[in-house]
Order: structure tokens, then sequence, then C-alpha cells
């Protein structure tokens, strides 16, 4: 009966997880998926987010999930101006599979090191109502806690991930958005700019880190170098969802959140980074395109 | 004649003169230094096989050393074996490891080798945690073993020793490796293997079509610089004297070994060594001038100037003058 209660508790927590993996993963399956740029900076950046959420909830008391809000914009720029870079420097000459990851790479440490620098190594944590609570129950016999600090992740990351879903699918922008990763010759002999509409794409993707980082310093305490923990969740996410399919995305944060608790609750918590890289190498060996079979990874 | 031979002729007499430092009772900061710039140019120098020549980045160069630091301390723990067997069993090991990374992503486009090596640190560093053999997540202390001895010579001791002391052997043997990691890739490089990996870098379907193993060669490039890193992280216990997973697969590792051949430049065997002599430099002058951490955000903004605005490194710079 331990045995099931605990089951029943880590598939709860792990379907939790798997929300707020998809607010990770989302952002990088809009950028890696669809638009080619592997921005391996991905995880770094939400960490970069949850700092600035730190720091606006600390000093002005704002609400964690209201501060990602108000930077979203902030990345969304931030993003603009890395992509713009990206495209001269290394797409437009066709340099991006070395010098392109290198550049990105770059990126994840400057930005570590940043971080280091202005914040020291102490973990961090915002404060909320909804923080440090949880509700549980007895059904059937078995007893049940839901910790908030997950719930309330989960409920922002399903608005986040789903919206963005409606926009890209029923949106003409996109549209134009899969149309430039299926054929970008077509697409600019139809008069369309695909570059541009690859900045804006790449700048939404990146924007999706400030909320992403403030359900990250909700959901655990921070330090500058978390983010790459998160490195092989998110590409295992993004590889296992089929490249390009942002519902391919959700299934497979799902799968992996409940992969995740399953091996915390049964062999501990030290053992959980091992999972998704098992994933990621699983996926590639055996299924590279995905689960959905949609993706290109010739 | 001896033209032909000069690349050979001056590997021996580095050496030579790697063996006469030793014997002249330099300060030992000296050595500790000149460690760790070799260790770099051998580091820079192995990844630069896969990833100058190949076009394949490889980010876990931190798991590659790691694998052979861990295997170093398993066998000095489990029957105390000296240092020669600990960096061949070193090098084997993660030349099975580059091996076995290869199979599972080669055969798909190199971003995902990319990732996949990225990620293989961490999940290296999480088994290292969780294995109390070797030190688990506190780490070991590894004490070099009394007076070692090599087909009947003495090699360390203040007397009688070929070597003064601990660190003088260390030096001389890392040069040693060195060299012979920098005599690996010149010869990869001017042979079949070396052309075989440019078509791939140039154009990996037109190489196929022509005919190239495509996959055999990837694989045997990643195992051959897999193996190199691994012999490199074989030794760094012995030179530390202390291990813990922070210290083993520390991300520093892969930016180092990106930026030492991407600066010195990725095409020659010379690039990683340039870039590894004057990153491994700056780094030991920072360690006691500037913060290491200033040392870093430095050494990740020059990486991407290089990447950006010198795609062929400090070499191509020199050979576009001429």
């Amino acid at each position: 009966m331990i045995i099931l209660e605990l089951f029943i508790n880590a598939l709860i927590a792990g379907i939790l997880l798997g929300g707020f993996f998809a607010a990770l993963s989302i952002g990088l399956s809009i950028c890696f998926g669809l638009l080619d740029t592997v921005n391996i900076a991905h995880p770094t950046f939400i960490v970069a987010a949850a700092f600035c959420t730190f720091i606006l909830n600390a000093n002005f008391g704002i609400d964690p999930i209201l501060a990602g809000i108000i930077i979203t914009p902030l990345f969304f720029g931030l993003g603009w101006v890395i992509y713009s870079l990206y495209y001269q420097f290394f797409e437009k000459t066709s340099a991006e599979a070395l010098r392109g990851l290198a550049f990105f790479f770059g990126l994840l440490f400057i930005t570590e090191v940043v971080l280091i620098i202005s914040f020291g190594v102490d973990h961090r944590l915002v404060n909320a109502a909804y923080i440090g609570k949880s509700f549980g129950g007895e059904f059937a016999g078995i007893s049940v806690s839901v910790p908030f600090r997950l719930l309330s992740a989960f409920v922002v990351a399903a608005i986040l991930t789903l919206g963005l879903q409606m926009f890209l699918d029923r949106s003409f922008f996109g549209r134009a958005t899969r149309a430039v990763h299926q054929d970008m010759m077509a697409l600019s002999l139809m008069g369309v700019d695909p570059v541009a509409i690859k900045r804006i794409a790449f700048a939404i993707g990146l924007g999706t880190c400030g909320i992403a980082g403030a359900l990250m310093i909700i959901v655990i305490p921070i330090e500058p170098a978390v983010g790459r923990l998160f490195i092989g969740n998110v590409f295992a996410i993004v590889v296992l969802g089929g490249l390009g399919s942002i519902s391919g995305t959700l299934i497979a944060a799902m799968i992996l959140g409940i992969a995740e608790s399953m091996v915390s609750t049964f062999f501990g918590p030290s053992w959980a980074p091992a999972v998704s890289f098992t994933i990621l190498l699983g996926v590639l060996a055996f299924r590279p395109t995905g689960l959905l079979g949609v993706g290109d990874t010739r | 004649m001896i033209m032909r031979y000069k690349f050979e002729i001056g590997c021996v007499a580095f050496l030579v003169l790697a063996f006469i430092l030793t014997q002249l009772g330099l300060n030992r900061f000296f050595f500790f230094a000149g460690f760790a710039v070799l260790q770099f140019i051998m580091i820079a120098t192995a990844w630069n096989i896969l990833g100058g020549y190949g076009g394949y980045i490889n980010f876990g160069t931190a798991g590659f050393l790691g694998v052979g630091s861990y295997t170093s301390i398993a066998l000095i723990q489990w029957s105390n074996v000296s240092i020669v067997p600990q960096i061949i069993a070193a090098a084997a090991l993660a030349g099975l490891l580059g091996l076995a990374i290869g199979y599972f992503t080669l055969r798909l486009k190199g971003v995902y080798f990319a990732i996949a090596t990225l990620a293989l640190a961490i999940v290296l560093e999480t088994v290292v945690n969780n294995w109390d053999f070797v030190g688990g997540a506190a780490g070991i202390s590894i004490l070099p073993t009394r007076k070692p001895e090599l087909l009947g010579a003495v090699i360390v001791d203040r007397k009688i020793g070929v070597f003064g002391n601990y660190k003088e052997f260390l030096f001389f043997l890392i040069a040693g490796m060195t060299i012979f990691s920098v005599w690996v890739a010149r010869t990869i490089e001017k042979g079949k293997l070396g052309r075989g990996l440019n078509a791939i870098k140039d154009n990996e379907e037109a190489a196929e079509s022509m005919g190239v193993p495509t996959l055999r060669l990837k694989l045997i490039a990643t195992t051959i610089s897999g193996a190199l890193m691994g012999a490199a992280g074989g030794i760094f216990p012995s030179y530390l004297t202390f291990i813990d997973p922070l210290t083993a697969f520390n991300l520093e590792f892969a930016v180092y070994s990106l930026a030492m051949p991407m600066i010195g430049g990725t095409f020659t065997w010379i690039g990683p060594v340039l870039g590894g002599l004057l990153l491994g430099t700056v780094q030991q002058v920072a360690i006691v001038t500037i913060s290491s951490e200033l040392n870093l955000l430095i050494l990740g903004v020059v990486l991407v100037v290089f990447v950006t605005f010198a795609p062929h490194g400090l070499v191509g710079w020199f050979m576009k003058k001429n």
C-alpha cells in the first residue's frame, strides 16, 4: 500500500513537473525545432530571468509570476538582438554548424559568469503567498499531497504553452513560421522576408524565458550554474517530442517529468539528472524523428 | 634528410629540454604552472582532432577528463596501481566512452553529438556523486606512491631517484604525453584520416557519395580524441592530490578546450598548441593577479569575439599577412 501511495504521489508530482518542463522547453522548441538555431544557452537565459524575478521580488515585493510577465519584453528584445547577430555572422555565411554552436556556448558561459560575479553562488528563493504550502487529503485510504508551488507553476506553464501552440497553429504569423521551417526559398520567392520572420520567432522563443525563469525560481532554489542541469532535460524533451512539433513537446515534457519524479521517489533525487540523458541518448539512437515522427535529424 | 624529420627532431629536443629543466632544481611553482599549461595544450590538441579536422563539436571535455581522473582514483582505491597503468586505463576507458557516444549520435546531424556530449558531463557527475568508493560528492585525497619504481629504477626520491620530487616527475610525464598527442594530431592531419575528416567537415554528403567511410572515420577520431583527453585526466588526481566532482567535471574545461583551438586556429596542429600555450599562460598569471571569475569572463568574451570575427584564429591571421 505504501508503494502505491508513493507511486500515486510521484505520478501527480511528475505531471506537475512535466508542466514546468514544458514551459522551460517551449521556447527552445521554437528556436531549435522550428528555426534550426541550436540555442544551447536557453536554460542559462532562463536562470538569468529567474534572477531578474528575484530582484523584482526581493526589492519591490512584486509577485514572481507578475515579475516574469514584466521581464518578458526584455528577453524578447534580447532574442531580437541575438538573432540579428547570429544571422549576420553565422547563418548568412552558412557557418552555423561549428561556429554558431561555439557562439551560443560562449553566450552561455558569459551569462553564467556574469551571474556568479553579480550574485555569488548562494541559492536564492522568492516569497509569495502560494509558496511553501500544499493541500492534501485522503482518497480511498491513500493520502495525497500537492505542493502549491508546483501547482501554480503547472497552471502558468499550461496557459503559456497552450497559448503559444494556439498562436502558432492559428495565426498568420504562426503559419509563416512553419513555412520558414519547411521551405525558406519558397517563402522568399513569395515576397516574404524569411529572416524577419525568423527574427520575430526567435525573439518569441527567447521571450518565453521570462515566464519560465519566474516559474523556475518558484519551483526550485536557484544558483547561477543551475541552468546546466536543465540542458539535458530541455533538449531531451524537444528531440523526443519531434523537432518543430509543439504538441510533441508537451507530451515529451510530461513523459520526462513523470520519469524524473519516479526515479527521484524510488532511487533517490541524486539520480534524477541521469534520466534526461538516458532518454536523450535512447531517442537519438532508436527514434531520432521523435515520438510523433515529424522531426528531421539527419 | 634532416629537413624531412624536423618535426620529430623538434619533439625529441623538447623532451630533452623538459628533462633538463626537471634536473635544475627550479622552484616547485614552475613545475606546477608548467604542468597546467602543458595539460591545456594536450587537451586542446585532443579536442581539435575531432572538432578542428572533422567539424564535430565536443562539449564534453570535462566528461572525458573526469572519466580519466576517476578511473585513476578507482585504481588507486582498488589496489594502489602506479601512475603509468593508471593513465593507460584512463585513456582506454575514455576512448571507449567516445566510441559509445559517437556510435549513438554521430549518424545524425553534428548538433546532436554536441548536445549529447554537453549532457554527458552532467550525467557522469551524477554517477560519481552517487559512488562512494571514489569519494562521492565530498571528493577524495590521493597520496602519491612512496618511492615509485619503473623497470627497476627509483623514479622519485630526493637522493637516489631520477627526479627530485613528484611534481618534477609529473611535469616530465605530461611533457611526454603532450608531445605524443601533438605527434598523433599531426600524423592524422597529414594522413588519410585527416583528409577524410576534412572532407566530412566541408560537405559530409559529398564525401559520403565519393566513398569516404564517414561514420568509421568519425568514430576513429572520436575514440582517439576521447582517449587522449582521458589520459590528460588520468594524470590529474596525482597532480592535484585532491579531487571532487565539481573540479573534475567543471564546465571551464569545455570552454577552454573550445577556446584554445578557436583562438589558435583549428585547421592545423600548431593552432591548438599556440592557443593552449597562450590561454594556459594567461590562466596561470590570472590566478595570481586577478580574480578567477574575471578571468573566466574575459575567456568567454575572447571566445565569442574570435568565433565571430576571426574564424581561422591566430594562425589564419598570420597566414593571411604573409
